[in-house]
């Protein structure tokens, strides 16, 4: 029994999913009707459907940055480039006669796409060619990227009018969100990519030790590659579902701080910053974690501005355990008490 | 070791051949040129010249004193907090929080002040809980070994929400020190002149400057930036110092949230989103090497004219628009750290 | 000669020529000394006394009861393979590492140190064996800092220049004390690195491999500034795996091996070829079987059935241009000490480093290798001597270690069904022995055997037609040792070819159909392993040129095929090694 407890505590994934259920207990204290899943005019309503729902450009750009983690790298670029998607969108949409016909749209997304794709290879030739440390190769697309988006909508904000494209954001399929469809089909997509093929094996064994993978003959350079673009483009789709929420390209606001948001969800979901070992399912729960938190803030009534206070309280809490400080401490305090327990049966 | 000045006369080892005059110079200055400690810096000299030359050439009343002294009265918050950026990259750090730590700094001197404390308290406060700030900072990277993009981070995310917490809206300071301070303009004769605060910044940089190059505490700033483990090694003090640059930082912050505060005359907790973007940027391309070890303050200091200096040609094209500011940002940083790239992979 | 030649280590010096410790402490009974001779008798005091050291890493027993002590002005020599705790010694010595057991004595005191700033103010000065110094700052400053001369709180650059200009005069070296130190040399920053550890006034002064990017004319610089330190009663400890230089500068040396203590020696009194045995050591034979099986099998050496054939193949700084032919089915062992370019070659061979002369034949083929890629598409696979860095991938699962080089083989959108990952795995975890057997297990939670295993088995996943084994026997116990060898040569009896390396000659010996010798980066002899004797490759090892006739003699006994190679050319060790930037 206390051997079960021992390993499910040990689980990686035991810490972030006792937040998550906190969180969802504080929420069902100040609110009883939370977990309430109704269906009004065939669409799925209720408070965990708009976790899902809010939380799903943060999954998706969450997912692409955790592999990009697992081989030791981080892409701060990720906000930039919703914003470019959004933006590329926007004004493709806005600049054709019929901005509500579908093959508009269709276009447009594809452009975006591409888009995005090409600055996903830049990141990567950048990290993975140039060696370029990857916090300061995606610094330079972070710090670029808003002017170029600027550049396309022209410093304005573009609204667009087309269902289509509005669709994409707010729009429901069989009752569900399309944007928490569109997260669940990344989040498979990754999933069976990187564990049916040997990608995500090449992906951590680049990320704990590269020069044993170089000498296993594994091609690390390709991979970086593939993972930066993996990671612009899952970036590209946040960026889309973002703006088309609000049918509105915000070249400033679109994907502001979200890849903090992202990298949090990642750290919290057990995937360590210094590389290896990654968890999809991990991330899903840190994206969760950080959705529910800024949903809690609101439900429980503080004002909603504080929640980045919340967020600093969370990220330093889930550092400091995870420190290996922490870890010598906690060990040396058990080691201390077992002393003490062995005394005490000796005297017994 | 005056004892070993005995030996024997033996042909000294040639570390250098001779070279005739003129060819020396020429080998000096190539040598100046590619030395990963002098190359960047001269290219940023260069090309601040090389800015301003073409805006006088192609503007009107550019060629002027008073714009060159503009650009320090703009800037004077971003001299200030480059200095503090430029400490923590220069032992292999970074620091995320600084923009969001002026924000606060501004609004916690725009709120106190309105409930009528006096100057002579608020800043000194300021200055202090900002450094305390920094001090946790450091002793979480230092401690813990959370990573510096990590630690900075949850400060940034504290200081942000906390700026909320004070207020959500912008409020406007009429404390009559601050109002003249802001307005008092020191004049150098010949229509020039500059304000307080560009004093300030000026004395922050000779600090620097002195700290840096001529104490003990300098010297272990640059050491521990080109490794960490010669420094103990050494036996210089590592982990003091790897905490007091971030104590450093804080309190540049803080400083520079009070310049703003001079600047604007107001606090609002969405000033100065993206500055440490700015700052990180000024340092980088005054030639300080991202990874550690490289670098001048002066060279932030230019870092940050030739920012000001683009910014302020845009604003004499009138036909650009202030976004191109972004891309060229984003472009000397991709030139800098490429050629960082260049000059450490011949070194070696 | 100093005075420091004293009557006491005349004293110690046993009828075999070699000095007996006497340890106040019980010894193993194997230890047959005179055990008369008492600390108090000795004239002159230790100034450094270490006893009953052990530090425990975890996993490893680095050091396990070493004693160890130096005299003033004397330059002691440590000596020992990979792994047989010098580097792990000296930073006890210098307060890098705490010691787990013992006493540590300076000058009469005992101390214990918690960090090298505490050691080098007791007079402990360390030149580390990897310039610990700083490229970015100057010359001035990385000779200084720690104690720089200041003034009103502000450093003295002036005072500062001149001070180091001083100590480099003194060292013949005529360098701006304001220069950069990453615009030097290495060779130049090592020396830059003595001035440092000079400057204190040291009672120690410990040279951790200080010689390795010299050339001759800075090695005798050096050399002239050990005697004058030594002659101002300085301690000195001088490690180096170039024999000629610790036979023409050191008083004594002490001998570790794995860890333990083998003995304290004077070096007047020990021949090169004994020092060598006891730092290589002499194992009892578990499996002589082997010996007699592995001469009786034939292996046709024309050049059509070369699976590699190396020719004049090397690296600056790492290897001379080098032959190497290996047969298909052929077992090869590469001996030499440690730095004698015999893991140099070999990673060559790997696709590890690229070579930058000479061919090579793979298969009757002509290759590059640029990559360790290449090298596995064409069926060779190297195994690191460097398990943790080189070898496993700590945090991955016993299966996702093994096939990790077949599955980078097939490229990753190929990926090896999950059930033939579990045979093979399986196959391998019986086969091998691989405990525990569970293929989910962490590897980095695996005894070093067992690691080990996980890696041969990763190697052998891709049926390589070369396998090149980097001292696979190091640092594991002896059952998993004599399983490695076993298989070894089943592999051989099935047709693979083998490149082994080991410091263990005994194990070259037994396992290996030819026996190539290095020594200081040259290929000095290829010899067939027919009635070779652990002596004869011995001699090969230890003697420098001077002695090569004695080798020749040696070889020639032992029934050798070829002549000693080169020998001429080796003359004088250092001239090759004058490479800088040699070290990766």
């Amino acid at each position: 029994m206390s051997a079960l407890f021992a390993r499910v505590v040990a689980h990686r994934l035991f810490w972030p999913v006792v937040m998550l259920l906190v969180l969802f207990l504080i929420n069902l204290i100040a609110f009883p009707g939370f977990f309430t899943v109704t269906i009004r005019d065939g669409h799925l309503f209720g408070s965990l459907i708009d976790i899902l729902r809010n939380g799903a450009p943060t999954l998706i750009i969450a997912i692409g940055m955790t592999l990009v983690i697992a081989t030791r790298g981080i892409d701060l670029s990720v906000g930039a480039v919703c914003a470019i998607s959004g933006a590329v969108a926007c004004s493709i949409i806005l600049g054709s006669s019929e901005p509500g016909s579908l093959s508009t749209v269709a276009v447009a997304v594809a452009v975006a796409l591409l888009i995005a794709l090409v600055l996903g290879v830049w990141n990567g030739f950048l990290v993975a060619v140039v060696g370029v440390q990857p916090i300061i190769a995606t610094l330079i697309l972070m710090t670029a990227g808003r002017g170029i988006a600027m550049l396309i909508t022209e410093g304005q904000i573009l609204t667009v009018n087309s269902p289509p494209f509005k669709f994409l954001g707010s729009g429901f399929w069989l009752g569900v969100p399309i944007a928490v469809l569109i997260a669940a089909v990344v989040f498979a997509v990754a999933a069976l990519v990187t564990r049916r093929t040997a990608l995500g094996m090449f992906i951590e064994s680049v990320g704990i030790n590269p020069e044993a993978s170089r000498q296993a003959g594994v091609r690390a350079r390709g991979l970086l590659v593939v993972v930066y673009t993996f990671s612009a483009f899952c970036a590209a789709i946040a960026g889309l579902i973002l703006t088309a929420n609000t049918a509105a390209a915000d070249a400033n606001n679109t994907g502001l701080f979200i890849e903090l948001d992202a990298i949090l969800a990642v750290v919290i979901g057990g995937t360590s910053l210094a590389g290896g070992r990654y968890s999809l399912v991990g991330t899903l729960v840190g994206a969760l974690v950080i959705q529910t938190l800024v949903t809690t803030v609101y439900t429980v009534g503080i004002p909603p501005i504080a929640t980045m206070v919340f967020k600093a309280a969370v990220v330093t809490a889930v550092c400091l355990l995870q420190s290996p400080t922490t870890a010598e401490a906690l060990r040396g305090f058990r080691e201390r008490l077992a002393v003490r327990a062995g005394k005490g049966i000796a005297a017994s | 070791m005056t004892k070993l000045l005995d030996a024997p006369q033996q042909p000294k080892l040639p570390v250098r051949p001779s070279m005739p005059p003129a060819r020396r110079l020429g080998a000096t200055i190539r040598n100046l040129m590619t030395s990963p400690k002098y190359g960047p810096v001269i290219v940023t000299a260069v090309l601040f010249i090389a800015v301003f030359v073409i805006g006088g050439v192609r503007y009107r009343g550019f060629f002027s004193g008073q714009v060159f002294l503009n650009l320090l009265v703009d800037n004077s918050y971003l001299i200030v907090l480059a200095v503090g950026m430029t400490f923590v990259i220069l032992t292999g750090g970074i620091d995320l929080s600084v923009g969001a730590v002026v924000a606060l700094s501004g609004m916690i001197a725009a709120s106190l002040l309105q409930t009528g404390w006096s100057p002579s308290v608020v800043i000194p406060l300021l200055l202090v809980l900002t450094s305390v700030l920094g001090l946790l900072v450091g002793l979480m990277i230092h401690v813990f070994k959370v990573q510096p993009f990590i630690a900075t981070l949850a400060a940034m995310f504290l200081a942000r929400g906390l700026c909320y917490m004070v207020s959500q809206s912008s409020i406007s300071i009429t404390d009559p020190v601050f109002v003249s301070l802001a307005q008092t303009r020191i004049p150098l004769g010949g229509n020039l002149s500059i304000t307080p605060s560009v004093i300030i910044a000026l004395i922050v940089v000779a600090i620097a400057v002195w700290v840096l190059h001529s104490t003990r505490f300098g010297r272990t700033v640059y050491a521990i930036g080109a490794g960490e483990q010669s420094g103990l090694l050494m036996g210089l003090p590592v982990a003091r110092t790897k905490v007091l640059v971030y104590v450093i930082s804080g309190f540049c912050s803080g400083l520079a949230g009070v310049l703003f505060t001079f600047y604007t005359l107001s606090g609002y907790p969405l000033t100065a989103i993206g500055t440490e973007l700015d700052a990180i940027a000024a340092v980088v391309i005054g030639g300080t090497l991202l990874t550690g070890g490289y670098g001048f303050v002066l060279g932030s200091v230019l870092g940050v004219l030739v920012l000001g200096v683009i910014q302020t040609i845009i604003t004499f094209e009138g036909t650009l628009s202030s976004w191109w500011t972004r891309i060229f940002i984003g472009a000397l940083l991709l030139v800098f750290i490429i050629l960082q790239k260049v000059l450490t992979a011949r070194r070696r | 000669m100093p005075r420091t030649r004293t009557p006491y280590s005349q004293n110690r010096v046993g009828p075999g020529g070699r000095i007996r410790r006497r340890m106040p402490r019980d010894r193993p009974a194997d230890d047959s000394m005179e055990s008369t001779v008492t600390n108090h008798t000795d004239p002159p005091t230790a100034v450094v006394e270490m006893r009953g050291i052990s530090i425990t890493f975890p996993g490893v027993k680095a050091l396990d009861d070493v004693d160890f002590r130096m005299f003033p002005g004397e330059v002691h020599s440590l000596m020992g393979e990979n792994g047989a705790g010098k580097s792990t010694l000296i930073k006890a010595l210098t307060g890098v590492y705490g010691i787990d057991a013992g006493t540590i004595t300076l000058a009469g005191d005992q101390v214990s140190f918690s960090g090298p700033a505490q050691a080098q103010a007791a007079g402990i000065s360390t030149v580390y064996q990897e310039v610990h110094l700083l490229p970015n700052l100057s010359v001035a400053e990385n000779i200084m800092l720690g104690r720089e001369p200041r003034r009103f709180g502000s450093i003295d650059w002036r005072a500062m220049r001149r001070r180091s200009a001083q100590l480099l005069a003194g060292l013949n070296l005529d360098i701006d004390p304001g220069s950069l130190l990453g615009d030097h040399s290495l060779a130049v920053q090592q020396l830059i690195a003595i001035a440092r550890a000079i400057d204190v006034q040291a009672k120690v002064l410990i040279l951790d491999e200080p010689t390795s990017s010299l050339d001759t004319d800075e090695v005798a610089e050096l050399f002239r500034v050990i005697r004058s330190l030594k002659e101002q009663g300085v301690a000195i400890l001088f490690v180096s795996h170039f024999l000629d230089q610790v036979y023409e500068i050191c008083d004594r040396l002490t001998v570790l091996r794995n860890g333990k203590l083998v003995g304290e020696y004077l070096t007047e009194e020990l021949l090169r070829i004994d020092l060598v045995q006891k730092m290589i050591g002499k194992e009892l034979t578990t499996l002589d079987d082997l010996e007699q099986r592995a001469r009786s099998v034939v292996v046709d050496e024309s050049d059509a059935s070369n699976f590699v054939n190396a020719a004049r193949l090397g690296r600056r700084g790492a290897i001379n241009p080098a032959d190497l032919p290996i047969a298909v089915g052929e077992v090869v062992g590469l001996a030499g000490l440690l730095g004698s370019g015999r893991t140099e070659l070999a990673r060559l061979l790997g696709g590890i480093d690229r070579a930058d002369s000479g061919e090579l034949t793979i298969r009757g083929k002509a290759t590059k290798l640029r990559t360790p890629r290449q090298a596995i598409s064409n069926r060779i696979a190297f195994s690191s001597e460097n398990r943790r860095d080189e070898g496993i991938v700590g945090d991955l699962t016993v299966r996702d270690n093994i096939v990790l080089a077949l599955q980078a083989d097939r490229g990753w959108f190929r990926p090896i069904p999950k059930k033939r990952q579990d045979e093979l795995t399986q196959s391998y975890i019986q086969a091998l022995h691989i405990r525990p057997g569970n293929p989910d297990a962490l590897v980095r939670n695996l005894s070093g055997g067992n690691q080990q295993k996980v890696l041969l088995a990763r190697w052998l996943a891709i049926a390589p037609g070369l396998l090149i084994l980097d001292e696979p026997t190091r640092g594991i116990d002896i059952g998993a040792k004599a399983e490695i060898q076993k298989l070894v040569f089943n592999l051989a009896e099935n047709g693979m070819s083998v490149l082994f390396i080991s410091a263990e000659l005994e194990e070259v010996l037994r396992l290996s159909h030819r026996v190539v010798v290095l020594r200081d980066r040259h290929v000095v002899a290829d010899l067939e392993n027919d009635g070779l004797t652990v002596d004869a490759l011995l001699a090969l090892i230890a003697d420098g040129s001077v002695e090569a006739d004695d080798a020749d003699a040696a070889s020639g006994t032992s029934g050798a095929r070829d002549a000693v190679l080169g020998a001429s050319e080796t003359s004088d060790p250092l001239t090759i090694d004058n490479v800088p930037g040699g070290r990766r």
